[in-house]
């Protein structure tokens, strides 16, 4: 074999010789800076040891899957991102897409929801309901989830800085339909970093929110053990304009802040570590997106084992979901959209995922109708049973460009992290703006290469045409708001109000001393205290973070 | 002039359209000032610099919030840097100002360093005195940075603070040189964080060492803006050095010393724009000149004593009209 | 030495979203032609904005949003601005805007919304056009 690699790399050399002055090649380069070779051989990937840096399906260092049988045994989750008006309507929506054949639900909350405001607070004008459904109490998430038996659901919710009252909300649900909260599969996002760094939805200062956070793994490891607990999130930075590189990066140096929090508030990290999931973005770049999640889940089993000595294997294990890139869509010819997604969904699944949202054509111009979000799962469900990609494990694996792309990728994550390690951890990286900064800078770069047409977008820089308006598309109730308000005037009378004070009352004693949060916020919502009311009582106590934007 | 009878009306946008006059040195702005000038001298002045990522702008929030409760009025001059490379600017600072930028009885006004020689200080020193002319108790110019053209803004003021932080490794170093000496109060930032304790000792030496006598020992006051932690302190700190200024009668002279400088400023000023249009008007003679001075044909200053002339003339001609 | 009057525009983000990659890559696209940017950072209210535009007496206001809600916050900053004697000021809109809008948008005295896509040349074009009109 090695006089092979000798007579091969010769001959690179002399193929390098022939053509490379002779042809014409387009110079390609990643966005993260990484020059791309107009052939790669053997040569490129001589130095990858297949045992140890590549291995087999469902072993350690995972590259090539978590799972042995991956997709064989069972394909990944259909979950479309779905939500918004009333919750009756949410509920109607749930309903459609479960008949149609997707297996798991993914919410979508509106924004007072997830920064804590009930409908009725003055800052929730207008926003009402509009990015996903409005959550003012337990009886909002009764009429989500109606005759939907959530033990044969898995739901994920996208939550962050308020993800411990709506899972309380969950649990209660669950309850009332009579299943045992062990029995109960889903996913919360509590991912409270990137909501600093991009996403914008906070409520509470660092330290209270991690506080929170490892609340939440302490009692689920006890209560919840199906639960994942936390979904860390690359997404919404990709959306904000990072790198591939600069996605896994940046999330993986939050999850080694959450790793440390858990162990300092004194968890076993293999406790908590088999119950961290991420969310990740599928962007264009096809085989870049691939080799991201091999890359990925070759340096999370090692961050795992080497860094925080976890000895479970199921720590060691990188699943996630991902959804296609939003911010790749266009408002131009949204039809060409139909095709991005495609090939995005496509790259996902040749990356492994487990998990898979596709967005839907219109969605940079409104919510997705139900017809755009019954083709996006069409596609899906295409490339799981026709074109044959799902009848091998890793069928990219071995692949000289995937195998060098991800070992130059795991390299470069590997560098960010270090320098992260450097500025003391992700918390404080955020705090002196550095994660921000690097994002924007990425985000602005992009800007200017589409403006100059150094990157081609079609139908947007190129390929135009004169359209007409588009027609169809969703729009939300204008009335939603007032709906709510309503119900939560008449829920204002109807419940027993001296049970929700002294609910509230137990969660403030709770909050200013040390025990776990958990088990008086599930109280306080039995009780149908509001969103609202909860939060008020932590942010009186915890405070409230500052935006820092950083330009 | 009617804008002035505005802003002394207390119209907040007669306001702001006088800062954007003097600040862009349109017509009418010199005369403005002659109006305003007579009104000024009953703000209080605080000047707050420090290295970038100090916590200047959360602090200045705080400080205007503690103001606010003692009812004072306050205006805050948020200064950020012009790129040189294309004239514009991202100012920012407003970001970190949401506590108190709803509040009526603050007036916010962010200002670019655009850099024109000596343009900001006038322009900084123009709206000071704008502000106090419309009746702000405290005004609270914020500059990022520790260089001369910050130092010289900062020395205007009546107390000038000093902001830096732990961990900004070699910060106390580099704002060594000269500015250590304007510090009225120095404010260690973020000093929840590892090493504050060592930055004031550092500070303390640096004092120490200082051949400067002084009446007044600068105290060292630790913060956490964020968390509202010593702002109090601070604040006293700030009416105690007034004190010390008025009963020692420093305020006067500090003033009084401020006025001088700014009236050479001014001339300065006046006889630069006469020296600019010159070179305006006759470039190809200048030109010349310079080839001949660079070949020994001529000296250097003999043509500067003759420009000198010149405007004299010119301005003795103005003058007459 | 009497310099050009500089433009001086604000970039905010009123209601709660915070996608706030697009206004900030537009702040820095509107720097780097030469003009000042007030950048106000994310969830702020019409209040603030309003308020905001008056003490920077800025010549042109830039509204970013993506939740949907501009058909409240739209119409809140436009009817503040008037009350303020502020009317004056050239403001823009964009984000993700549905087209059905923005003839409504429009009526209330927003000049113009830029869609997804738009480039940040044709924005500046468009502010140096008509400010230099008014």
């Amino acid at each position: 074999m090695e006089e092979d690699i000798e007579k091969i790399q010769e001959e690179t050399k002399r193929w390098n010789k022939d053509c490379l002055g002779k042809h014409t090649f387009r110079k390609c380069e990643t966005d993260w800076g990484l020059e791309i070779k107009p052939l790669y051989t053997v040569d490129d990937t001589k130095d990858i040891n297949y045992l140890e840096d590549i291995g087999f399906p469902g072993e350690y260092p995972f590259t090539r899957a978590p799972h042995p049988s991956m997709y064989l045994g069972k394909l990944w989750t259909m979950r479309q991102y779905s939500g918004y008006g009333t919750a009756d309507e949410t509920n109607k929506r749930y309903k459609y897409l479960l008949q149609q054949g997707q297996t798991g639900l993914s919410v979508a909350f509106d924004l007072p929801t997830q920064i804590g405001y009930d409908s009725d607070h003055s800052l929730s004008q207008g926003e009402v309901g509009k990015v996903g459904v409005a959550v003012d109490s337990l009886a909002d998430m009764e009429t989500i989830f109606n005759g939907l038996p959530l033990d044969k659901l898995s739901t994920s919710m996208t939550i962050n800085a308020p993800a411990a009252i709506l899972l309380a909300m969950y649990l209660a649900v669950a309850e009332k339909q009579g299943i045992g909260t062990e029995k109960l599969n889903g996913t919360i996002q509590n991912d409270i970093l990137k909501e600093y760094t991009v996403r914008g939805t906070y409520i509470f200062p660092v330290g209270p929110s991690l506080r929170l956070i490892t609340d939440i793994f302490e009692y689920c490891s006890k209560h919840v053990p199906k639960w994942n607990t936390i979904n860390i999130a690359g997404y919404h930075m990709r959306e904000a304009g990072a790198t591939a590189v600069q996605e896994i990066a940046f999330t993986f140096a939050d999850a080694i802040e959450y790793v440390n929090a858990g162990i300092k508030a004194g968890l076993r990290v293999d406790d908590f570590a088999p119950r961290i999931s991420w969310i990740f973005n599928t962007h264009n770049n096809f085989f870049e997106e691939i080799a991201k999640y091999r890359a990925a889940r070759r340096l999370w089993a090692k961050i795992m084992k080497k860094r925080f000595g976890a000895s479970d294997p199921r720590s060691w294990m990188f699943r996630f979901h991902t959804q296609t890139a939003g911010s790749a869509l266009t408002a131009q010819q949204p039809l060409n959209n139909v095709v991005r997604v495609a090939f995005q969904t496509l790259a996902a699944v040749l990356g492994g995922a487990q998990s898979l949202a596709s967005c839907s054509f219109d969605e940079a111009l409104a919510l997705p109708t139900e017809e755009s979000v019954r083709l996006s799962l069409r596609t899906q469900q295409i490339i799981a049973h026709e074109i044959g990609v799902t009848d091998t494990v890793d069928p990219m694996g071995g692949s000289f460009y995937i195998e060098s792309l991800t070992k130059k990728m795991e390299e470069k994550i590997t560098d960010y992290i270090k320098r992260i390690d450097e500025l003391g951890g992700a918390a404080a990286a955020i705090e002196k703006g550095y994660i921000q900064q690097e994002i924007q800078e990425s985000a602005y770069r992009y800007q200017k290469e589409v403006e100059s047409g150094k990157k081609v977008v079609v139908g947007m820089n190129s390929y135009q045409v004169e359209e007409p308006l588009p027609k169809g598309l969703l729009k939300v109730d204008t009335e939603v708001g007032a709906i709510q308000i309503k119900k939560l005037k008449e829920l204002k009378t109807a419940r027993d109000n001296q049970k929700v004070q002294s609910a509230l009352l137990a969660l403030r004693k709770t909050a200013e001393g040390y025990a776990n949060l958990m088990p008086p916020i599930i109280e306080a919502v039995k009780a149908y205290a509001t969103l609202g009311e909860i939060c008020d009582v932590l942010r009186e106590v915890f405070g409230e973070y500052e935006g820092t934007s950083v330009i | 002039m009617e804008l002035v009878d505005e802003v002394r009306k207390g119209s907040v946008r007669a306001l702001a359209k006088l800062i954007t006059l003097v600040e862009n040195e349109m017509p009418g702005g010199v005369e403005a000032m002659e109006e305003i000038y007579p009104l000024t001298g009953n703000a209080y002045i605080i000047g707050i610099t420090g290295p970038p990522g100090a916590g200047k702008s959360t602090l200045t929030d705080r400080i205007t919030k503690e103001l606010r409760r003692k009812n004072c009025t306050v205006g805050i001059i948020a200064i950020d840097p012009t790129s040189p490379f294309t004239g514009g600017a991202l100012l920012g600072d407003r970001v970190r100002m949401q506590g108190v930028s709803s509040d009526e009885d603050v007036f916010i006004r962010s200002m670019a360093t655009r850099g024109s020689l000596g343009g900001l200080s006038r322009a900084t020193s123009d709206t000071v005195k704008i502000l106090d002319a419309y009746g702000k108790d405290y005004v609270i110019i914020e500059t990022v940075g520790v260089g001369q053209d910050e130092v010289d803004i900062v020395r205007t003021a009546d107390i000038s603070i000093l902001v830096v932080m732990p961990g900004g490794g070699d910060d106390i170093q580099a704002i060594k040189a000269g500015i250590m000496e304007i510090g009225d109060i120095f404010v260690v930032n973020k000093a929840d964080r590892d090493g504050a304790d060592r930055l004031v000792t550092e500070i303390k030496m640096m004092l120490g060492l200082s051949s400067v006598e002084r009446e007044w020992t600068s105290p060292i006051i630790k913060t956490v803006a964020t968390e509202d932690q010593g702002i109090g302190t601070l604040v006293e700190k700030i009416n105690e050095h007034r004190e010390f200024l008025v009963k020692s009668g420093m305020l006067a002279c500090r003033r009084k010393e401020r006025i001088r400088s700014e009236i050479i400023k001014m001339i300065e000023y006046e006889i630069y724009r006469y020296l600019d249009s010159l070179i305006a008007e006759n470039k190809d003679f200048f030109e010349q000149r310079l080839e001949d001075i660079v070949n020994k044909k001529e000296d250097p200053y003999l043509l500067a004593k003759k420009t000198v002339e010149t405007i004299a003339k010119r301005i003795s001609k103005n003058a007459n009209v | 030495m009497n310099q050009d009057k500089r433009i001086r525009v604000l970039v905010a983000k009123p209601g709660l979203d915070g996608h706030d990659r697009g206004a900030k890559v537009i702040a820095r696209a509107l720097r780097d032609s030469g003009m000042e940017v007030i950048y106000t950072g994310i969830r702020q209210t019409p209040e603030q904005i309003v308020d905001a535009a008056l003490q920077e007496d800025v010549d042109t206001i830039l509204l970013s949003i993506l939740s949907g809600a501009h058909g409240f916050l739209f119409p809140r900053i436009m009817e503040l601005l008037k009350e303020k004697g502020l009317g004056d000021i050239l403001v823009l809109g964009g984000g993700i805007i549905p087209e059905d809008d923005v003839p409504e948008l429009k009526e209330l005295g927003i000049s113009e919304i830029f869609g997804p896509g738009m480039s940040s040349q044709t924005l500046i074009n468009y502010i140096r056009e008509n400010l230099s009109q008014g």
